[in-house]
C-alpha cells in the first residue's frame, strides 16, 4: 500500500470508527453491485449477440440492469455524503477538544501569534483536506481491499484458470507497489517538499518586496527567481522520472493483466471450453479489479494532505499541560487532557484570603519550564503591599512576565511559594484565587463585539452606567464618542479593528469595571509615545486607588506613580531593590517604609 | 464564475512560446494513452465475440495481438504523457512566478496601501493555483474533445446510430457533469464562507485571550460559545455535503442512462441484422472506457472555478497603477547637496484625511536629525516619501535640490537609504541578508555593522557564524535581534543618507542606548535622520525634530 491509513487520524476519535464500519459497509456492497454489473451486462449481449433476443426478452435483465448501475451510483454518493459527515464531525470534535484544551485545561500555554492564526486556520479550513481522505482515500482504499476478493471469488466460479491468473497478478500487482511505492513515496515526498521550499521562497520574497525595493535590488531578484525554478524544475523533473515509475509499472501490470485474461479466455472460447457470457462477465471484471488498486496510489496526496491538516492540531492537542484545570467552570474536565502537570491539585478548605487586606510574598520562589533548563526565576522575594503600587522593571527576558504569571496561579512555583495572608495560594482552588485579580496584558485582546461587552469582560452583569463611568475613570469617553456606534461599535476582529493605545485604554476600564482587590498591569504604555503615556499614567493611578497593585513597566512615567520599584535581572530581584527610574521621580521607599 | 475572471484566466493560460509544442505533446500523448484504453477494451470485447463463433484460432491473432500491444502502449503512454503535463506546468509556474512579481514590484509598498502583508500572501497563493490550469483543466479537456469525438466516430462506422448515441451520452457527461459537481461545489463554498470567517476569528481570540478570559472566569461560557459556532458551521457543511453528494449520484445515473441508451439501439440493430452480434460487446465496452475520460472533467471544472477566481483577483493586481514612475530623461545629481521636504502634503487616497499637510524638512549632507511624533502622526509615510515609495500631493521632495520626479528610483535609492520599521529579514543566511545592502562588502566590514548593533559576539558564538540561516521571517532570531540584523544590514549601505524608522523598538534602554551611539559613530561622514517614539538617548544629534 502506499500509505498506511493515518492511525491517529482514525484513532483519534470514534466517529471516524463509526465511519469506517459504514465504509466498509459500502466497500463490501460496491463489490458486489460491481459483479453484478458485469454479469448482467455479460448476460444481455451474450444472448443479444448470439442468441438475436429481442429487448422484450430481455426487458427484466434490462430493467435489473438499470437499477443496478443506479444502485453503483447511489454506492458512490454515498461514500461521498459519508465521508463529507464524517470529516466534518471528526473536524468538530478536534475543534471542541481544542478549544477545552486551551481555554480550560492551559489557558497560558498558547501558540506564538503567528502560530495563532496557523492553527486557527487549520482547525477551520482543514476539512477540506479531511474530506478528501474520508470521501476520496478512504474509499478507494476500502474498494481495494474488497473488489479484487469479490472479483476473484466470482470468477472462480466461472473459470478457474483466469482466476487463477489474477490471483497471481494481485500479489505481484500489491508488491510491485509496495516495492515500487516506498521509492516513490519518499521521492513523492521530496518532490511536495521542494514544491513547498520553492512557494516558501516566492512568498519570502514578495513578502521583503518593499525592503528589496529599498535597497533597489528587485531587479535582481527576478533572475533568482527565474533561476531557482528553473533549478526546482529540472530537479523535481528528476525525481518525477523516477516517481511515476510505479505508476508505470502498476499500468503495465494491469494492462497486462487485462490483455493476458482475453487471450486466455479467447483460446478457451475457441477450445470450446467456455461461453461467451461467462467470457465477457471474465472480461469485464478485469479492470474492474485492476482500478481500485491503482486509483489508491493516485489518491496517495489526500492522506498526505490531511496528515498535515490534522498535524498542527495534533501538536497543539498534545502540547504538555503545565496548568491548573480549573474543573469548577468547565463542568466536566475536557476529555484527553493530561491531567495537571505544572500546579499542585487543590488541597482544598483553605478560607479566601484579601489581597486589599493582606500583603502578598514571594517566599524565595524559584520557577523553572520542564523543556527549558535554566531558571527563570531564581529565589525571588517579593513583598505586594495592600494598597500600594509595586513596580517591577528590567530588561525582557528577566522573568517579569513569568513573576505575573505565578501571582495569578497561571503556573506553580518550581521552588518556594507565594502566599496571601499566610495562606499558599496552591492551597487554593485556582479559579478562586484568580476571581480577586484583574490583569491588563500588554495587548489587550479585544474579543468581537461591542465595546461595552468588551469593557465588562470582568462584570458581564454591569449595567450601562457602569460600563460608561469605568470608560469616564481610565480616559477612553473620548475615543468611544469618536467610534460611529460609541459604546455599542462592533470591535475585534469581526469588527473595527483598534490601535494599541486604544486596546490598553479599554483594558484598563475593563479592570476598572472589575473591582477586583488585585491589580496586574503588564507593560501597560508599551508601543506609546509620550503624551499618550503620561494621560495612561493619571488613569492607571486612578485605577490603583484602593487596590492592590502590580506593575511591570518599563516606561519612565509609570515608575513616578510606584510606592515601591523593584528591578529585577537573570530572574533576581536586583539587591538594591529601590532605585530611581527618571530624573524628577520623587525618592522610592524603603522596603517596609510607608510612605508618606 | 464572472465573466471577466474567465477571461482573465484565458489571458494567463494562453501558452506562451515554448510552451506550445509542449503542451501539444502533452495532449497527444494523454489521447493515445486514452485511445489505447478504449481499443484495448474494445478489441477484448471483439476478441471475445468472434471466439465464440468458434473460427480457426489464426483469425484470433491480429485481435491478441492488438490487445496486447494497446495494454503496453497505453501505460507507456501515459507515463510519457505524466512527464510532460508536469514539466510543463513547472515550467509554466517559474514562467508566471516571474511575470507577476515584475508585475508586482513597482507597487510595493506605494500603491498596495494597508493589509498588503495579507494580500501578498493571497497573491502567493494565486499565482501557485494557476499551475492546475494546464494539468487539471487544458489538457483533460482537450483530450476529452478527441476522446468523444474518436469514440463517436468509431461507433458510427459499426452502426450510424449507435454512433449519435455515444456522441449524445458522453457530450452530455462532459457538460451536465462537471457543471453539476462544480456548482455544489462553489455553492457549499459561498454558504460556508461566513461561518468559517465566524469561527476561525472566535478561534483566534480564543486562543489569544485565553489568559484573560480564564481570570475573568468566562473560559467555560466561551467554550460554549465556540460549540455553538461550531454547530452551525457543521449543519451548514452537512447540507452541501448532501448536495455534493447529489450531484455524484445524478452522474452516475447519467452514466448508467447511456449504456441503456447505447443497448436499447443496438440490440434491435442486431436482431434485425443491421450490426454484426461480434460488434456489440466491441459497441458497450466501447463507451464505458470512453466514460473514463469523461468523468475526471468535475474535477477539471473545479480546479476551473478555482483557477478563474485566482487570475481575476491577479488581473486587478496587474492593472494597479504604480505609485511612482522613473522620470524618462533623469536629471543628473551633484553628489553633495541635501535631503528636502518642502510644503509637503500627502494622503493615501483622495477622500481620506491628510497624512501629512505642509511638511518642512531639510536634512543637510553629514547632518544628524532625530525626528520625534506621537504614534499616528504620519513618521513612516514621510519616510517612504523621502525615498519616493509615494509622491507628494502637494509639495515636493529634493535629493540635490532636484525633485525626485525628474529622478529614477534607482538614482534615488542609491543615495536614500532606508530602513522601514517593518523591515524584512529573508529566511537566508545572515551573511546573504547583510549582502543584500551591498554584494560586494568585505568581511571586515561586515563583522564592523555587526558589532555596530552589538550582534557581533552572538554571530561569532553560532555554530555555523555568519552561515546560519534565520528561518522563515527571521523566525530563529527574538524580536530585538532581527531588529539589528536589518539596522546592520542599512549600516552597510553605501547611500548618503540613511532614515532609520525606530531602529531601537524591542530593544531595552540601555541597549538601544548604545546601538543608537555606535550607528551615530558609524555614520559619521553620512546623514542620518532617526524617526522615533522614544525620546531618550538623542543628546548627540545635532537637531531634534518633532513633527
Amino acid at each position: 500500500m502506499p500509505a498506511p491509513i493515518d492511525r491517529r487520524l482514525l484513532g483519534e476519535s470514534r466517529v471516524a470508527r463509526v465511519h469506517l464500519a459504514l465504509a466498509g459497509l459500502l466497500g463490501v456492497l460496491s463489490a458486489v453491485l460491481i459483479v453484478a454489473q458485469a454479469a448482467l451486462l455479460a448476460f444481455v449481449i451474450d444472448r443479444a449477440a448470439m442468441g438475436h433476443a429481442t429487448l422484450a426478452s430481455l426487458r427484466t435483465q434490462l430493467i435489473a440492469l438499470a437499477a443496478v448501475l443506479c444502485a453503483r451510483a447511489l454506492a458512490g454518493g454515498a461514500f461521498e455524503l459519508s465521508g463529507r459527515w464524517g470529516a466534518v464531525r471528526v473536524m468538530s470534535e478536534l475543534r471542541g477538544r481544542l478549544a477545552r484544551r486551551l481555554l480550560l485545561a492551559s489557558p497560558e500555554r498558547r501558540p506564538t501569534s503567528a502560530r495563532t492564526g496557523e492553527l486557527a486556520n487549520t482547525a477551520v479550513q482543514g476539512v477540506d483536506a479531511l474530506e478528501s481522505y474520508f470521501a476520496g482515500y478512504l474509499p478507494q482504499l476500502v474498494l481495494a481491499a474488497a473488489v479484487p476478493l469479490a472479483v476473484i471469488a466470482w470468477v472462480g466460479a466461472l473459470d478457474p484458470v483466469t482466476a487463477g491468473i489474477l490471483a497471481l497478478t494481485v500479489p505481484l500487482l500489491v508488491a510491485f507497489m509496495v516495492l515500487v511505492g516506498k521509492g516513490a513515496n519518499a521521492q513523492a515526498r521530496g518532490r511536495w517538499q521542494a514544491l513547498a521550499l520553492l512557494g516558501a521562497h516566492f512568498l519570502d520574497v514578495v513578502q521583503g518586496l518593499a525592503t528589496l525595493r529599498a535597497y533597489g535590488r528587485e531587479h535582481a531578484q527576478e533572475r533568482t527567481l527565474a533561476e531557482v525554478g528553473e533549478r526546482y524544475r529540472a530537479e523535481t523533473m528528476a525525481t518525477l522520472r523516477v516517481a511515476f515509475l510505479s505508476a508505470l509499472v502498476l499500468e503495465l501490470c494491469a494492462m497486462i493483466g487485462t490483455a493476458l485474461v482475453a487471450a486466455t479466455i479467447g483460446v478457451q472460447l475457441v477450445d470450446g471450453a467456455l461461453g461467451l457470457q461467462a467470457g465477457l462477465t471474465v472480461l469485464l471484471l478485469a479492470p474492474e479489479l485492476y482500478a481500485p488498486l491503482r486509483l489508491v496510489g493516485q489518491q496517495f496526496h489526500a492522506s498526505t494532505d490531511a496528515s498535515n491538516a490534522s498535524e498542527l492540531m495534533f501538536a497543539a492537542l498534545d502540547a504538555p499541560v503545565a496548568i491548573a484545570r480549573s474543573s469548577a467552570a468547565g463542568g466536566a474536565p475536557a476529555a484527553g487532557a493530561v491531567p495537571w502537570a505544572g500546579v499542585a491539585p487543590w488541597a482544598g478548605g483553605a478560607s479566601i484570603p484579601d489581597p486589599a487586606l493582606a500583603p502578598v510574598r514571594f517566599e524565595k520562589v524559584g520557577f523553572e519550564y520542564p523543556q527549558r533548563r535554566g531558571g527563570v526565576l531564581s529565589d525571588v522575594d517579593l513583598e505586594l503591599e495592600p494598597g500600594l503600587i509595586t513596580a517591577l522593571v528590567g530588561p525582557s527576558g528577566s522573568g517579569k512576565s513569568t513573576l505575573a504569571r505565578l501571582l495569578m496561579r497561571l503556573d506553580d512555583p518550581t521552588t518556594g511559594r507565594v502566599a496571601c495572608a499566610g495562606v499558599d495560594l496552591r492551597e487554593l482552588h485556582p479559579e478562586d484565587w484568580r476571581a480577586q485579580i484583574a490583569w491588563v496584558p500588554q495587548r489587550p485582546t479585544l474579543f468581537t463585539g461591542t465595546v461595552a461587552e468588551n469593557i465588562a469582560l470582568y462584570a458581564p452583569a454591569a449595567t450601562r452606567a457602569q460600563v460608561e463611568r469605568a470608560a469616564r475613570a481610565v480616559g477612553a469617553e473620548r475615543l468611544i464618542d469618536a467610534l460611529p456606534g460609541g459604546l455599542d461599535t462592533v470591535i475585534g476582529d469581526g469588527g473595527r479593528r483598534l490601535s494599541a493605545g486604544q486596546s490598553q485604554r479599554l483594558g484598563l476600564a475593563r479592570a476598572f469595571l472589575a473591582e477586583r482587590p488585585l491589580l496586574v498591569l503588564d507593560e501597560p504604555t508599551a508601543h506609546l509615545d509620550e503624551p499618550s503615556a503620561l494621560a495612561l499614567a493619571d488613569a492607571i493611578e486612578r485605577l490603583a486607588r484602593g487596590r492592590t497593585t502590580l506593575l511591570i513597566v518599563h516606561h519612565p512615567a509609570l515608575g513616578e506613580i510606584a510606592d515601591r520599584v523593584h528591578r529585577i535581572r537573570d530572574g533576581r530581584i536586583a539587591p538594591e531593590s529601590a532605585l530611581t527610574l527618571a530624573a524628577g521621580a520623587r525618592p522610592i521607599a524603603e522596603p517596609g517604609e510607608v510612605p508618606a | 464564475m464572472r465573466r471577466p475572471d474567465t477571461r482573465a484566466l484565458l489571458a494567463l493560460a494562453l501558452p506562451q512560446r515554448g510552451e506550445r509544442a509542449r503542451l501539444a505533446l502533452s495532449v497527444a500523448l494523454a489521447a493515445a494513452a486514452a485511445a489505447a484504453a478504449i481499443g484495448l477494451l474494445a478489441t477484448s470485447g471483439y476478441l471475445i465475440s468472434r471466439a465464440a463463433q468458434r473460427p480457426p484460432i489464426l483469425m484470433l491473432m491480429v485481435a491478441i495481438v492488438g490487445v496486447r500491444a494497446f495494454g503496453i502502449a497505453r501505460a507507456a503512454l501515459r507515463y510519457g504523457e505524466r512527464l510532460a503535463s508536469h514539466d510543463l506546468a513547472l515550467r509554466q509556474l517559474a514562467r508566471l512566478r516571474v511575470r507577476f512579481y515584475r508585475g508586482l514590484a513597482p507597487l510595493v509598498p506605494g500603491a498596495l496601501g494597508a493589509r498588503s502583508g495579507d494580500l501578498l500572501s493571497r497573491f502567493v497563493a494565486d499565482v501557485d493555483t494557476l499551475q492546475d490550469v494546464y494539468l487539471r483543466v487544458v489538457i483533460p479537456g482537450f483530450v476529452s474533445l478527441l476522446v468523444i469525438a474518436g469514440a463517436a466516430l468509431a461507433a458510427s462506422l459499426m452502426l450510424p446510430a449507435a454512433g449519435l448515441t455515444v456522441l449524445a451520452a458522453l457530450t452530455l457527461a462532459a457538460l451536465l457533469l462537471p457543471w453539476l459537481s462544480s456548482t455544489a461545489v462553489a455553492r457549499a463554498a459561498r454558504r460556508q464562507a461566513p461561518a468559517r470567517a465566524r469561527l476561525t476569528s472566535e478561534l483566534v481570540e480564543s486562543i489569544d485571550g485565553a489568559s484573560e478570559l480564564a481570570l475573568a472566569g468566562r473560559s467555560a461560557e466561551r467554550v460554549g460559545r465556540l460549540r455553538r459556532s461550531d454547530a452551525v458551521l457543521a449543519r451548514i457543511a452537512r447540507g452541501d455535503a448532501l448536495a455534493v453528494a447529489g450531484a455524484q449520484v445524478a452522474g452516475g445515473v447519467l452514466a448508467a442512462a447511456g449504456v441503456l441508451a447505447l443497448l436499447l439501439v443496438a440490440i434491435p440493430a442486431v436482431h434485425a441484422g443491421t450490426l454484426g452480434g461480434v460488434l456489440l460487446a466491441a459497441l458497450v465496452f466501447l463507451l464505458l472506457a470512453a466514460y473514463d475520460s469523461v468523468l475526471p472533467l468535475s474535477a477539471s471544472a473545479r480546479a476551473l472555478r478555482m483557477s478563474a477566481t485566482a487570475a481575476g483577483r491577479l488581473r486587478e493586481i496587474a492593472l494597479a497603477r504604480p505609485a511612482v514612475a522613473d522620470a524618462a530623461a533623469p536629471a543628473r545629481l551633484s553628489g553633495a547637496g541635501a535631503l528636502c521636504a518642502e510644503g509637503v502634503g500627502f494622503r493615501y487616497a483622495p477622500g481620506l484625511p491628510w497624512t501629512l499637510e505642509g511638511t518642512d524638512l531639510r536634512i543637510a549632507p553629514g547632518e544628524h536629525v532625530a525626528l520625534t511624533a506621537p504614534s499616528g502622526a504620519g513618521k513612516s509615510t514621510l519616510a517612504e516619501l523621502l525615498v519616493r515609495f509615494h509622491d507628494p500631493d502637494h509639495g515636493r521632495v529634493t535629493l540635490d535640490g532636484v525633485d525626485m520626479r525628474e529622478l529614477t528610483q534607482r538614482q534615488i535609492r542609491g543615495a536614500v537609504v532606508l530602513c522601514a520599521q517593518d523591515c524584512h529579514v529573508f529566511n537566508t543566511s545572515i551573511r546573504e541578508n547583510l549582502l543584500l545592502a551591498r554584494r560586494d562588502a568585505s568581511e571586515d566590514e561586515l563583522r564592523a555593522v555587526l558589532a555596530a548593533v552589538e550582534l557581533d559576539e552572538w554571530a561569532a558564538g553560532l555554530p555555523q557564524g555568519l552561515e546560519t540561516l534565520v528561518g522563515r521571517d527571521g523566525e530563529l532570531m527574538s524580536g530585538g535581534q532581527r531588529r539589528r540584523l536589518a539596522l546592520a544590514r542599512a549600516l552597510l549601505a553605501d547611500g548618503r543618507f540613511l532614515i532609520l524608522d525606530e531602529p531601537t523598538a524591542h530593544l531595552d534602554g540601555e541597549l538601544a542606548a548604545r546601538v543608537m551611539h555606535n550607528v551615530q559613530r558609524v555614520c559619521d561622514d553620512r546623514s542620518l535622520l532617526v524617526i522615533t517614539h522614544d525620546t531618550t538617548a538623542l543628546e548627540d544629534f545635532d537637531r531634534v525634530l518633532s513633527l
